[in-house]
């Protein structure tokens, strides 16, 4: 509710982000007191859930052990997996709810916490209607946490209003599988990649947002496989690649119909593969006629030699893969981005075979599961339209309610923000989601959260968003609580619980039961462990696409990972998708989607003649919320900087280091320049896992998707400036924690008892 | 481990640091990493390097020890210096071609890779080569890696010392050996060479 209630200097001082370096105990004290045991689980970071073995001793992971049997990773891990044992002890570490006070936030009891929640819910509710109250859900919580959330927006409180931060992640994706393909997941295991000869990454910063997959590429590469890279940006993978295009951001679209262009005028599209499993290929081949290499060439800023050559790569392969991720899909034209890439792979045939396929690389910790089962605005669990009275239907018996008591589709994320913002919506529960620094137009988002009369917040840090609540809910982390992921690949995992909850903090789920309880709800929710969540969720996901009626926690152990569909409890689970040649439509066809070119929502002007794009470092992990608190990661890269081509620096007689005032149509940041040559000269990058001063999001533009409503963080139109000095962050503001390692005595992470 | 080497290959390497962190995990040093990691030249490439000790069969660092305090075991793994020796001098540290050893004052002691002795010598692989995630370093059967594009090599010219080593290099498939000099590829220094038998 309105402003926090003191100033941020004392928010941070309490609550972080402060740096932790030191295991539990200190460095020295593992060889005294040696682990006790070893869980066999997953990292929380990303969406490929690599395995990990968590170091326990008492109640706290105290480090971890590479789990070398489990077929995904083997062991590999990326810095941020190493460290992701860092948080259960860290001093920042919620361990009480907290309410609003004066002087910033007080502990207070759990029932004080709840019955303050579910009255003011209540009230706004009886005041403004069920749909004044939204809630936001989060992609990193295991499959059971956000099922569970789905049904507390739908049973317990009765709002249409639910949606989840994956929508700034895999929604572009998810909406052009399903209009191809009629099912949202990559149709293929990682194992494919390895067998393809061609593999095209578009929009995709695999070293960086998913660097267990350069070992895929790699082998694809030993075993004669070429590599097509697509990217504003020489990436790490680039210097390794066959063919380098170097996109303008925003025009990828073009780039893919020229591509197509060029197979069809050679007569290299799979006829056969066409007219037996495709649906719809005249009309997309009639709207690939207009780009030719050459006007493609002007419109994305790739040579027409290097387009023709690479539509001739791709289509002469026996098996081809596409990799796509954010690069393409977080655009206003998202989701055509996508379906210009199945529409390559459906005119070439390459689908439903091994090495062949279209697959998206899914981004955060739990981005696949954690969007199957309910927590997106449009959905019921199994992947099931909300939309379908045969789905209402089902989910009511299931729920034990009328079907007609299961509200219709909501406003998804950044048009929950905006009906904040406009007084429609009145209060909101938000769970693992940091919209301040997440959404795009940051200013925007303070404004609106500044006009709640209503805002709880179940974390086990304090965001910046949290800065603003009424109410703080001290729920758990991923290890906390026993439960399952899908994979990028559609791999369903086990989450082990490693430890309890520290101090008075709670498993999320008993949270949201409790709350349900105090809203009279209590007969819905009756769950006494996380299993009998997910035993819900496998009879609410059957007969539904996302099918987890055969995935048992144990089946899981015994596979390392079951992928779904898994129908029966007999059955093997589904590895690769539309082998017998079926899509999941019901005419069973594979759809070419047309697309249509739209310009950015903010377009390069005379004023704003540079674009911008955003993106992660290796070292972080979405909005911070977590990574930003652990010094060894923090060190790796301690500020977002702005990358810079030598040519476009010049121009602004910019220098490496040089404090640089990067400004957008919404806001302006004060950044320090990396002059490099691995960046096209008519964009900048800035990467966004920072708050406040250092918030790319400050800059970046609404513009939505219209489909899938992901905003278009990788295209804005930006104006450069030298600055004067370093801006306010970088000299004395409480922003800015971050001091070199042995500058100050650690902080520490508590010992948990 | 037996049967088992280590291959390092830069033109893998995607400068995420996961065996600089991982490094730092290891229980005989746990909170100081020994894996030596550079970014090349940022500003003109993404090109960058994790390298870990090259474990030599005739070690520089040994022999400019002036107190012995440097060993290399039975297995080629040449260990960290012996702390009740070790005088800091740093005579290592200068002599490494590789420039692989470190002295941390702290511990007033000269310390470097050991290959993870603790967990090669009970059947587990190196931290770093474990995590890393894109066969930047690898710590696998020779079998393995005869299928990559590159091959390993480990004899390396500096100047008139040839220096082979435990750990391998992946070079390109034409290439026996690396030399840093570019005297070693002239062709009159080959004939001068042959002049002036030593």
């Amino acid at each position: 509710m309105a402003e926090p209630s003191i100033s941020l200097k004392s928010l941070v001082e309490r609550f972080g982000p402060h740096p932790a370096y030191t295991p539990p105990g200190g460095w020295q004290d593992e060889s005294r007191n040696p682990a006790e045991r070893l869980v066999k689980t997953h990292c929380c970071f990303c969406g490929q859930q690599c395995g990990i073995q968590l170091k326990v001793r008492g109640n706290q992971v105290i480090g971890f052990e590479p789990w070398e049997e489990f077929p995904f990773n083997h062991g590999m891990l990326c810095p941020k997996g190493v460290k992701r044992y860092m948080q259960g002890g860290h001093p920042d570490r919620l361990l009480d709810p907290l309410m609003r006070a004066p002087q910033g936030f007080r502990v207070s009891s759990w029932d004080e916490a709840l019955d303050f929640t579910t009255r003011r819910l209540r009230e706004i509710q009886e005041k403004h209607g069920k749909d004044s109250v939204a809630i936001y859900g989060g992609a990193s919580l295991i499959s059971e946490k956000s099922y569970l959330l789905g049904k507390f927006a739908r049973v317990a409180l009765g709002t249409r209003h639910i949606d989840y931060n994956g929508r700034l992640c895999m929604v572009s994706a998810a909406a052009a599988y399903k209009l191809a393909f009629g099912v949202d997941r990559s149709p293929f295991p990682w194992s494919d990649i390895p067998k393809a000869q061609v593999v095209l990454v578009a929009g995709a910063n695999v070293a960086e947002c998913a660097p267990i997959t350069t070992d895929y590429l790699w082998r694809c590469r030993d075993a004669g496989g070429k590599l097509i890279i697509v990217d504003p940006r020489m990436t790490p993978i680039c210097r390794n690649a066959d063919i380098y295009l170097p996109v303008r951001p925003g025009t990828d679209l073009a780039l893919y119909m020229g591509l197509l262009h060029v197979i069809l005028r050679d007569g290299l599209e799979h006829r056969d593969f066409i007219s037996a499993y495709t649906s719809g290929f005249e009309e997309v081949a009639e709207s690939a006629r207009a780009w030719d290499p050459r006007t493609v060439a002007e419109k994305t800023g790739v040579p027409p030699e290097s387009i023709e050559r690479t539509a001739r790569l791709f289509a002469k392969a026996e098996r081809a893969i596409v990799l796509h991720s954010r690069g393409v899909e977080h655009q206003s034209k998202g989701v055509e981005n996508c379906s210009a890439l199945i529409n390559l792979c459906l005119a070439t045939g390459n689908i439903g075979r091994e090495g062949a396929g279209c697959a998206m690389i899914t981004g955060q910790g739990n981005g696949q599961g954690g969007r199957e089962h309910g927590q997106k605005c449009d959905q019921l669990p199994g992947q099931r339209s909300i939309s379908d009275p045969e789905a209402r239907a089902h989910m009511a018996k299931v729920w034990g309610i009328a079907p007609d008591e299961i509200p219709q589709a909501g406003y998804s994320a950044v048009e929950i923000m905006e009906a904040i913002h406009r007084g429609e919506i009145k209060a909101l529960l938000s769970a693992c989601f940091n919209p301040l620094v997440s959404l795009p137009d940051a200013k925007f988002t303070k404004e609106a959260l500044e006009k709640l009369e209503f805002f709880g917040v179940v974390d086990f840090f304090l965001s910046e968003t949290a800065h603003h609540a009424d109410v703080v809910l001290a729920g758990s982390l991923q290890e906390e609580e026993e439960g399952t992921g899908c994979t990028a690949e559609g791999r369903v995992i086990h989450i082990q619980k490693a430890v309890d909850p520290p101090g008075n903090a709670k498993g999320d789920s008993w949270i949201y039961c409790e709350l349900a309880k105090r809203l009279g709800k209590g007969k819905y929710f009756p769950y006494a462990s996380t299993k009998e969540i997910y035993d819900e969720l496998r009879e609410a996901s059957r007969g539904g696409h996302a099918d987890y009626f055969g995935i048992t926690y144990e089946k899981i152990d015994e596979k390392m990972g079951v992928f779904w569909p898994c129908p029966s409890l007999d059955h093997p689970g589904t590895p690769r998708l539309f082998e017998d040649g079926r899509s999941f439509h019901l005419d069973g066809k594979h759809h070419f989607v047309v697309t249509e070119w739209r310009d950015s929502g903010d377009p390069v002007s005379s004023e704003f003649p540079i674009y911008l794009t955003t993106g992660r470092v290796v070292s972080q992990y979405l909005s911070g919320t977590q990574t930003r608190r652990i010094g060894g990661l923090l060190e790796q890269y301690p500020n977002p900087r702005l990358e810079i081509h030598p040519r476009l620096a010049a121009q602004y007689e910019i220098k490496d280091g040089d404090w640089v005032a990067v400004a957008t149509r919404r806001s302006e940041i004060t950044l320090q320049a990396m002059v490099v040559k691995t960046i096209r000269p008519d964009t900048v990058f800035i990467p966004y896992h920072w708050p406040g001063g250092r918030s790319a999001n400050r800059l970046t533009h609404r513009t939505l998707d219209p489909r899938s409503k992901i905003p278009e963080y990788k295209v804005s139109a930006c104006q450069l400036r030298l600055a004067d000095g370093p801006p306010d962050w970088a000299l004395s503001s409480p922003e800015h924690p971050f001091e070199p390692r042995k500058a100050k005595p650690d902080a520490r992470l508590r010992i948990l008892r | 481990m037996h049967g088992y080497e280590f291959y390092v290959d830069p033109s893998r390497c995607i400068g995420c640091q996961s065996c600089v962190k991982a490094c730092e995990e290891c229980d005989t040093h746990r909170g100081t990493s020994m894996v030596n990691f550079d970014f090349i030249d940022r500003g003109g490439t993404t090109a960058s390097a994790a390298y870990v000790c090259w474990h030599c069969e005739e070690p520089t660092c040994a022999m400019a020890c002036p107190t012995d305090a440097i060993k290399k075991g039975d297995d080629g793994i040449v260990q960290s210096s012996l702390k009740p020796r070790c005088i800091g001098c740093s005579n290592c540290v200068l002599a490494c071609p590789f420039g692989i050893p470190k002295i941390f004052p702290e511990y007033e002691q000269m310390m470097k890779c050991d290959m993870c002795y603790d967990r090669t010598s009970v059947g587990k692989r190196p931290m770093c080569a474990t995590v890393c995630p894109s066969q930047a370093l690898s710590y696998v059967r020779p079998e393995e890696i005869a299928g990559r594009r590159e091959k390993p090599t480990n004899v390396f010219q500096f100047g008139n010392q040839k220096i082979v080593t435990r750990v391998h290099m992946m070079v390109p498939a034409e290439t026996d050996s690396v030399s840093l000099d570019v005297l070693d590829y002239m062709w009159e220094e080959s004939y001068v060479a042959f002049a002036q038998p030593q």
